[in-house]
């Protein structure tokens, strides 16, 4: 934990469509430090996907806006250029393990061939080298290397989750972003990822985006977590904080709706939904839902910091509200 | 004892397939296979297990869907396991299924009043007057209201939370007794789970409706159900009141699965837990004895890997497939 590895400063991602401008990411800052793992936890629909893909540069082909700042090892990766930025940085310093990662193999070519494509291509690393590299990330994930010289049908889901993260883990990142790694896995399967994950976040001091829509998984990993609604990071605390006393309304309904397995607890919803992307209201986001709803809420909700880099975006802790 | 709504023995559902030179090996795929519940009217009872265990097969079987492979399905004193298609229609008056994905339950081009008419006038509701006063009933009961601004939309019109509140208004306009949810809330955010979930129990006190749910996630069937069972390569390795299994889980793949579950906690990400290793088997040749023996962390060799294990009363009313209790 030395210092300062990513940090993201009032990034802007808009994409235009024929229904209109969807402001997927509306004005986004938060920063980690090195061997941090960040949650990044919203319903669908939120950003967060397109947050971590702005991260990447992976941009929709009808982006209108997109600013802001990204400091990663305290360069802006946005002044860079898109060679450099493919050469050093994506799939390279920042690896991604998608969405639907399942589906994200090529299924006519052998495991070993797809793995070593970013080495070949991103770092001009001779094959056998590359292969070798590949079998042991394998192992390190827990699959045989003979799979190298196997086809993606063979292996099961949970294995071709394994194979993902593994090829994610091939060029040394610093940062590995995850997008709901698990989504359509099997609790048992599920728990074996996130066990893997754990180890390499200990074993390699990797830094960890996660991105996810289930409040429980995201304590798996996270050691500071942000609550995305609307496009916006409304709060952005610690795990321990978080998960004890959340401070955002929205925070608070979201992990009254979390059913819990050991304990008894009243569990709430939140009614309405949220809302579009097109038009979002002026003021708070959240308002329309909110059940502390005042005449300040049509104004947008300034940043309070509660202790360190944690806020709060909410105006119930506004000066001389609280 | 309440009276029981439905009973189902030994419920066998093999599905054939071909296989080899001109399709003759033939091969079955063993999606259900020798299972029993009882569902007691009122009642709200969960089937628990992951994916391709067979618990969407014994929800489609027992509305009769399927036609079941051996076994009985008594409903209401009625014995329905082998009922010819036309005597089935007051069996499907009788029950009603909400599906997994509400958008495909949808037919898209159908408005939400004409959607809620169908089952009526399938159902012989002659009269348009009643028919109407019936569709508004429902939607009133659902809460899609102010009913006006609904009555007339298409299905991708509202969202997901509302799409599934009109696949259960579909599924209880006959007044069913019995309604099988199929992971009724596995395609909503977190938000809106809740919400889905509490309609329905309410729906299952008002109407003394009895609820199968069919879901992969633990944690809600404590809420939402009385009694659970835990389904493993087409078995029922387990059952016993809510309560009673998460307390005091015997089977080892029930305490696997109640151990890897995380309620949120900033100290989860410290702790490595306890996984059973490999994968559920397949269904075509599912393992000899016990089915999850080649994943138990407790197997007795020579027994557990040839020996099927049957199902064992280890306290009242709770029920383990498993040789340790044998």
């Amino acid at each position: 934990m030395d210092g300062e590895l990513l940090n993201v400063l009032d990034l802007i991602m808009y994409y235009r469509t024929l229904r209109g401008e969807v402001k997927a990411v509306d004005g986004v800052s938060f920063s980690m430090r090195r061997g941090e793992t960040l949650a990044i936890i919203g319903e669908s629909g939120c950003g967060k996907s397109s947050l971590a893909k702005s991260i990447l540069r992976l941009l929709p082909r009808n982006v209108s806006v997109y600013r802001g700042k990204i400091l990663f090892n305290a360069v802006n990766l946005m002044e860079l250029d898109e060679d450099t930025f493919n050469r050093d940085i994506r799939w390279t310093k920042i690896t991604y393990v998608p969405q639907a990662a399942l589906n994200s193999l090529n299924p006519v070519i052998k495991i070993g061939d797809q793995m070593i494509e970013p080495l070949l291509l991103h770092q001009k690393i001779d094959k056998s080298e590359a292969l070798e590299r590949a079998a042991k990330a394998l192992r390190m994930v827990g699959v045989s290397d003979a799979f190298l010289y196997h086809y993606p049908f063979e292996l099961s889901g949970g294995m071709r989750q394994r194979v993902i993260i593994a090829t994610s883990l091939l060029t040394n990142p610093e940062l590995m972003i995850l997008d709901e790694p698990t989504s359509s896995l099997d609790v048992l399967t599920q728990a074996n990822i996130m066990n893997l994950l754990k180890k390499i976040k200990s074993e390699v001091g990797l830094s960890m985006i996660f991105i996810t829509h289930d409040l429980a998984l995201s304590s798996e990993l996270a050691d500071k977590v942000a609550v995305m609604y609307a496009g916006k990071i409304v709060e952005l605390n610690s795990a321990e904080n978080f998960y004890e006393s959340p401070k955002h309304p929205y925070s608070q309904k979201l992990m009254e709706s979390v059913p819990t397995l050991r304990r008894d607890k009243k569990l709430g919803f939140i009614p309405g939904s949220p809302p579009s992307l097109l038009n979002p209201p002026r003021g708070c986001r959240f308002a329309e839902r909110c059940p502390f709803k005042f005449e300040k809420c049509s104004e947008d909700p300034p940043t309070i910091f509660l202790n360190g880099d944690s806020y709060v975006k909410c105006w119930i802790y506004g000066k001389g509200l609280s | 004892m309440s009276h029981i709504l439905l009973y189902v023995e030994n419920l066998k559902k093999y599905f054939e397939i071909r296989r080899g030179l001109f399709g003759r090996r033939r091969l079955y795929v063993r999606a259900v296979d020798g299972v029993h519940l009882t569902l007691a009217r009122g009642e709200a009872i969960s089937i628990v297990g992951e994916s391709g265990c067979g618990k969407t097969t014994l929800g489609k079987t027992i509305l009769r869907l399927y036609e079941p492979t051996d076994g009985r399905i008594i409903f209401d004193g009625n014995d329905i396991t082998n009922l010819e298609w036309k005597e089935l229609k007051w069996y499907r008056r009788e029950t009603g299924l909400v599906q997994q994905d509400p958008f495909g339950a949808l037919p898209p081009f159908m408005t939400v009043k004409r959607i809620l008419e169908e089952p009526l006038i399938i159902h012989g509701f002659k009269s348009k007057r009643e028919r109407e006063e019936r569709i508004y009933k429902v939607l009133e009961r659902v809460r899609l209201t102010p009913i006006e601004d609904f009555i007339n939309k298409y299905p991708h019109m509202l969202s997901g939370g509302q799409q599934q509140r009109l696949v259960i208004a579909r599924s209880i306009i006959l007044e069913p007794k019995l309604i099988v949810a199929d992971e009724p809330v596995s395609m909503l955010d977190a938000s809106v789970r809740i919400e889905i979930l509490k309609l329905l129990q309410e729906l299952q006190k008002t109407y003394n409706l009895s609820i199968m749910y069919i879901t992969h996630d633990l944690s809600t069937t404590r809420y939402f159900s009385e009694r659970i069972y835990i389904m493993y390569a087409a078995h029922i390795v387990e059952d016993a009141d809510t309560r009673e299994i998460l307390h005091n889980p015997m089977h080892p793949y029930t305490r696997a699965l109640l151990n890897v579950i995380p309620d949120p906690d900033p100290s989860n990400r410290f702790i490595i837990r306890d996984v059973p290793a490999g994968e559920p088997p397949n269904l075509i040749n599912p393992p000899l004895g016990c089915r999850f023996h080649p994943r138990c962390p407790n197997i007795k060799k020579g027994l557990c890997d040839v020996k099927e294990p049957p199902r064992i009363e280890v306290s009242k009313d709770h029920y383990v497939r498993c040789w340790l209790y044998g």
